[in-house]
């Protein structure tokens, strides 16, 4: 489905994240992270740049890897996203969520 | 004479074994497998042992009987891969040079990872059913526990057969339903993802079935740790999970092996090219099944699929001509939804489980995210296809290595 965010028409899935991630902008992150009550700050930005990282190299996401990452610690990566951290950073990074196979 | 080796003897090792016996010509390779334990185990079967569903014996044989004849099998622990000299150590100071190497050392848990997992209450009221000594341990407390506060639980992913907790969950609802004490079991699914179910056509179809059968989720649930004193899962977000009975998959990790030779990411999972099995690393190394780093199931069908296609690229590999990037991450897997039912999903790297019927378009007799009896019994009968056929590299009439979308009812381009 369609969606007008930062002036822009982008392609969501049902829960609102990002099917094309070509489409994503930085005022576009920035626009869902407000509608997730989330003020962004130079700290969410460097979280959501390292995510693009793994995301481009094709490496998985998990909070083991963001544990290890040297960017941020897991308390910290909570209090930034609060309620599901991997799960509101991958939709304000304009990426798919972590999944299983069903 | 040159030489090719395989490390592991579980489900992709004995089917590497298998094919590329008959594949290689005798008289110019020797194949060598390497395999420090002698018993072969229906992994599957795992999730039916603590349930009584099937026995011991049903689940493990001897791993001598699967290896053909003229393969040389070493039972031996391995010590290190060297590969800039093309030479594996073993344990007892032995050394095998190869012309070509495949990795199938499989995933196993590792519960030190989480701080209080494996404490003092292992295997007391915290379990795992991953190994056969986990669920045959979990098996007898099963049959006398008394009721309270089951919590089915993973720890991280990715996990070997990701659905085998909701399995657990679905099949632990049907046991305490016939025990007759379903009223005195509260049953819990906790997961670091975002549900049960995480693909929206599998949710939309399937999400009846925990609120059919009374299973409550705690979604997003970081572990951190299992405050064993006093019973609790908590997680990095201090949410906490109170537990009587606490049925956990720990972190899995590739052998240790694969860190002590340099050769693994952060969980020991060999990077390898997800379409044509060589690994990143070095051309004559491939991988197969639960060793590589591929973004697939870590499933038993996977390496099935896999190893047709390894196969063919290895052939190609001593002809000196180009791979053939073909593996599409296709997975087939049963899924028991208790009662005597089970679902059937067949998905790839691009295509999310949908419904259709299968083998057949059109026909089945298999329905694809659909409860049935003959799903079940599809199930059932696969333990014999797996002794029988699978890990002898016999191919499953009808069902192709790479998927097909034929009778499916794939309405949009997918995004997963």
């Amino acid at each position: 489905m369609r969606k007008l965010i930062a002036h822009t028409e982008i392609e969501v899935n049902e829960e609102g994240y990002l099917t094309n991630f070509s489409q994503w902008t930085k005022e576009i992150g920035e626009c869902i992270a407000d509608e997730n009550g989330i003020c962004m700050n130079d700290r969410h930005w460097e979280v959501i740049n390292y995510i693009h990282e793994k995301y481009n190299n094709e490496e998985p996401l998990s909070i083991r890897g963001i544990k290890k990452s040297g960017v941020i610690n897991i308390k910290e990566f909570y209090s930034l996203f609060p309620g599901g951290p991997l799960k509101k950073a991958t939709m304000i990074a304009g990426i798919p969520k972590p999944k299983s196979c069903i | 004479m040159k030489n090719l080796v395989i490390l592991g003897a579980g489900t992709s090792g004995t089917m590497m074994a298998n094919h590329l016996i008959r594949k290689l010509p005798k008289k110019e390779w020797n194949i060598t497998i390497v395999d420090q334990y002698k018993t072969h185990y229906y992994q599957p079967g795992f999730l039916f042992l603590p349930f009584d569903i099937y026995t011991t014996k049903q689940v493990k044989k001897n791993g001598t009987k699967f290896i053909p004849k003229g393969v040389n099998y070493i039972q031996e622990k391995i010590e290190l891969i060297e590969p800039e000299k093309n030479i594996v150590q073993l344990e007892k100071g032995g050394q095998l040079p190869y012309d070509i190497l495949i990795i199938a050392t499989g995933t196993d848990i590792v519960p030190e990872e989480i701080e209080g997992m494996k404490g003092p209450k292992w295997q007391k009221n915290i379990f795992d059913f991953y190994t056969y000594d986990g669920a045959k341990a979990l098996r007898n407390k099963l049959r006398e526990w008394e009721g309270g506060k089951l919590v089915v639980h993973i720890t991280e992913m990715p996990i070997k057969c990701p659905v085998a907790p909701l399995e657990f969950a679905f099949l632990a609802d049907s046991f305490f339903k016939n025990k007759g004490m379903r009223d005195k079991v509260d049953i819990t699914f906790v997961t670091p993802l975002g549900g049960a179910f995480t693909k929206p056509k599998a949710t939309k179809a399937l999400h009846y079935l925990l609120e059919e059968k009374g299973i409550k989720e705690v979604t997003d649930f970081n572990i951190e740790r299992v405050d064993y004193e006093n019973n609790k899962i908590i997680d990095y977000g201090d949410t906490e999970v109170d537990y009587d009975l606490l049925v956990t998959v720990p972190t899995n990790m590739g052998d240790a092996l694969i860190e002590r030779s340099g050769m693994g990411d952060d969980l020991n999972f060999v990077p390898t090219n997800k379409a044509s099995l060589q690994t990143l690393a070095h051309e004559n190394i491939f991988a197969i099944g639960d060793a590589t780093n591929l973004p697939a199931s870590k499933a038993g069908s996977v390496a099935h699929f896999e190893a047709e296609i390894l196969t063919e690229n290895i052939i190609r590999y001593i002809n000196g001509e180009s791979l053939k990037e073909e593996f599409d991450g296709h997975a087939n897997c049963f899924i028991e939804t208790g009662n005597g039912k089970a679902l059937l999903i067949d998905f790839n790297y691009t295509h999310e489980p949908v419904e259709g019927t299968f083998p057949f378009p059109g026909v089945g007799p298999l329905q694809l995210l659909k409860e049935s009896r003959t799903n079940h019994m599809g199930k059932m009968a696969f333990r014999w296809v797996y002794w029988n056929m699978l890990i002898k590299g016999i191919h499953i009439p009808f069902v192709s290595a790479t998927m097909s979308t034929k009778g499916k009812q794939l309405e949009e381009i997918n995004n997963n």
